[in-house]
């Protein structure tokens, strides 16, 4: 029982993983992006409409990539070189990803591919209780689990990474050191958009091999809300995003064996927790100080007089 | 001999305003050159051109003789040029390490800390600076933040050192040290481009004065060529210096008492340890100190920004320490505070608004639900003329503003609400003499009517001309009550630096 939970919490905790992890790298250099939700249907349907024609997995995690790194590319220009509002951009994101993957993605209702299978990992999966769950997975669940620790490494360990976190906290500061805010800028916000298709590619080539309209029903949005839960923080992130994707699991369960309940009740408690988490997370806070990127949603003029 | 950094008639215009216009200078190497002029003269636009971060209109720069253009602070820092600016360029949420680091211009991809923490440690043991490396930005005081600039200069090696004010924010003792460095990196062959309001530390530092007015060039003299009255008279022209004298005045009422006070620590900065003080009807009193004494957390409680922990503070004999700020403000205290640009204004308002961010609720701002326009304008239009406000066009953001203005602005709006008692922090750093000289001018016709200010500044000269009694604090305690017709900087340093406590 435990071990099937278990199960189930990885594989709905790790879309979100992918998205907040592709937040918290464009958070990071300072853009906000609240159309993480329009991204992950893009990556949906373009991952599972390749994969569908290629018979290929792999290119469906591609295309899904590349495409909504360049639906992105159109938040990132917009803020970085227009300077133009984030948040409205953001939401305009979003709203074209819902409506753009539903025309197109019409056709593509109702077909069926065969998803990403389970690869047991030898040893590891013989651990008692959680071998199974953690150590036998599809290849995206470790690809994510490795990412939170690549991103982490990046960010604290590298040249690169520690360029972009100054970017988000204080272009004006990474500017005068020679930095090339708007090219960091961008490049985090192609790169953060890509997974957020990642994130959508999975649902529909290995969560639920399938495409139906609007599939990721608001994980995009709960991953924006990670991102602060996660205070910016790669390794936090994937705590918060197992344990919604536990929340889900539960809720499911509890709906497959037929609680008093009502469904609709129980397919609000992700959202619920995401509004307690938020309480929660800003209590927390340490007075004075913000892990939130002191630039964030603010465009960067160098020739502004400040 | 032929200049290392040559800048020959540079424009820069921003909306609505000619910042610079044709504006001339030559750096020689090895020299210290201080750059003159009044707030908005163009000097800190001037160094932004010279640092890559504003693109000219027009103009040249020539270096040896090469004609450059900087599309970005790459290319500058490429050129050897470093800056400390007005505001530093610092990441405050960052450790002073990893603010260090952006400077390291070969910083390797995979960042070995161990190796680049010896590396920024021999460079501060050289220099003999000791500056916690783990400690985030935020944490220090402003004086240590410099420092934390500074080494940034002198890890990228430059040729050409642009200081923009930076003594404003440092200690006596320490804007000596600092000096001890600039002549250092002179004899190494160096220049410094330098910065300051402050004449004393321009007769004591250059070799070389250029004097800038309205965005362009009045006068390049040498050494020999200038003195103090020299100077004062370019910058200023034909502008006048406003004149005030101190009367002699009697005091008996105490309109403030603090008696007691402990407050809260925060780390670095001294809280206040078992403070007690009496401010008299119509009095100055300074208060001297290095910064981060606690001075701060004075104004803070003060002004009712910060609760106290324990301890009394009375006006007119009325219990006012509990009160929050609104409150505290009705019984009469005005405050001036230490960071213009962030606390005391709202910047993207215009000036008009601004006067009477206060007052907005009380008559004649406002009818019924409504704001008043014409009663607002021509509040405005009142305080743009007694207090020489330029304001540029109607309607302009006040952060477009020069210093000495935003600071007119922020002083006429306390002044209108007739306060008995003004908490002052550093009123006029970074401001040039002109304005300085008028906020002194307004402060000292406040006391003629009765009004009790407290100055808290960094600056003993100020002090020592404006205030009728001077406090020293060190680490959140008064070490001693001075009077300023019979003591010495030298008598206030040591209190300064707590010695005399001891």
């Amino acid at each position: 029982m435990i071990e099937i939970l278990l199960f189930a919490t990885i594989k709905a905790g790790t879309p979100l993983l992918f998205a907040t992890l592709g937040a918290i790298l464009m958070e990071r250099s300072g853009v906000i992006n609240l159309g993480v939700e329009g991204l992950m249907l893009v990556g949906a349907l373009t991952g599972f409409a390749a994969a569908h024609t290629t018979d290929s997995l792999f290119m469906g995690v591609i295309t899904a990539f590349f495409a909504a790194m360049a639906a992105g590319a159109i938040h990132g220009f917009i803020c970085v070189y227009l300077r133009g509002n984030q948040i409205v951009s953001g939401l305009s994101l979003t709203m074209f990803g819902i409506g753009i993957t539903s025309l197109f993605g019409r056709s593509f209702v109702g077909l069926t591919i065969s998803g990403f299978s389970k690869v047991e990992i030898p040893v590891l999966s013989k651990i008692p209780y959680i071998g199974q769950a953690l150590f036998n997975q599809d290849v995206l669940v470790y690809f994510s689990i490795l990412l939170v620790v690549a991103i982490h490494i990046f960010f604290y360990r590298t040249k690169t990474g520690l360029y972009l976190r100054s970017v988000g906290e204080n272009p004006g500061a990474a500017d005068t050191s020679g930095i090339n805010v708007g090219l960091y800028r961008m490049s985090a916000v192609l790169v953060g958009s890509g997974l957020a298709g990642l994130g959508g590619a999975y649902l529909s080539l290995a969560y639920t091999p399938f495409w139906v309209e609007n599939m990721t029903a608001g994980r995009g949005w709960i991953a924006v809300a990670l991102v602060i839960f996660a205070q910016w923080n790669s390794t936090r992130a994937m705590a918060g995003a197992y344990l919604f994707g536990g929340i889900n699991a539960v809720q499911l369960r509890m709906q497959a064996m037929g609680t008093s309940l009502s469904p609709h009740l129980l397919m609000m408690l992700p959202y619920l927790f995401t509004i307690a988490v938020l309480v929660i997370a800003t209590l927390r806070l340490e007075k004075g100080s913000t892990p939130e990127p002191e630039a964030l949603g603010t465009p960067y003029d160098r020739e502004d007089r400040k | 001999m032929e200049a290392l950094l040559k800048v020959e008639s540079v424009v820069k215009t921003f909306p609505g305003v000619k910042a610079l216009d044709g504006v001339n200078l030559n750096i020689y190497q090895g020299e210290i050159h201080t750059l003159l002029g009044e707030n908005g003269a163009g000097k800190s636009t001037l160094m932004n051109v010279l640092n890559g971060l504003y693109s000219p209109d027009s103009g040249t720069l020539r270096i040896n003789g090469q004609p450059y253009v900087f599309r970005s602070p790459k290319d500058s820092i490429k050129a050897g040029i470093g800056m400390v600016h007005q505001h530093f360029m610092l990441v405050y949420n960052n450790t002073v390490f990893e603010n260090i680091l952006l400077a390291v211009s070969d910083l390797p991809f995979w960042l070995d800390k161990k190796k680049l923490r010896i590396r920024i440690k021999e460079i501060l043991d050289r220099f003999g600076l000791h500056i916690e490396l783990d400690e985030p930005i935020r944490k220090l005081s402003i004086g240590q933040q410099q420092w934390v600039e500074l080494v940034k200069l002198l890890i990228r090696d430059c040729k050409v050192l642009i200081l923009d004010e930076p003594t404003a924010v440092l200690t006596p003792q320490e804007s000596d040290r600092l000096f001890g460095f600039l002549k250092q990196f002179k004899e190494e062959g160096r220049s410094v481009i330098f910065i300051s309001h402050k004449m004393r530390e321009v007769m004591e530092l250059s070799d070389r004065v250029t004097v800038l007015k309205k965005g362009t060039t009045v006068k390049e003299l040498v050494r020999g060529e200038f003195d103090e009255t020299v100077l004062a008279g370019l910058m200023i022209g034909t502008d006048e210096i406003p004149v005030w004298e101190k009367e002699r005045k009697e005091f008996k009422e105490t309109v403030l008492s603090i008696e007691h006070l402990f407050a809260e620590k925060e780390k670095n900065m001294s809280d206040l340890i078992d403070f007690s003080l009496e401010l008299r009807k119509g009095e100055i009193l300074g208060i001297a100190g290095v910064a981060g004494n606690g001075q701060k957390t004075l104004a803070e409680v003060l002004t009712g920004l910060k609760p106290p922990l324990s301890g009394k503070i009375y006006a007119d004999g009325k219990d006012i320490t509990n009160a929050d700020s609104r409150k505290a403000y009705i019984a009469g205290i005005a405050h001036v505070p230490e960071d213009r640009k962030s606390m005391g204004i709202a910047p993207e308002m215009s000036v008009d608004e601004n006067l009477i961010l206060k007052s907005y609720k009380e008559k004649p701002f406002r009818k019924f639900i409504f704001q008043n326009f014409k009663a607002i304008k021509e509040n405005a239009e009142k305080q743009i003329a007694d207090f020489a406000i330029k304001a540029g066009p109607k309607g302009t953001p006040i952060r477009l503003l020069s210093g000495g203005n935003i600071q007119k602005v922020i002083i006429a709006r306390e002044l209108s609400m007739r306060p008995s008692v003004l908490v002052a922090l550093y009123p006029t750093r970074g401001l040039d003499m002109g304005s300085a000289e008028y906020v002194h001018k307004v402060i000292m016709d406040a006391r003629k009517d009765d009004m009790s200010t407290i100055v808290i500044s960094e600056d003993l000269d100020e002090l020592l001309k404006l205030s009728d009694r001077i406090a020293v604090m060190f680490r959140g305690r008064i070490t001693g009550i001075v009077d300023p017709e019979h003591t010495s900087r030298e008598e206030i340093g040591l209190l300064m630096s707590g010695e005399a406590a001891q």
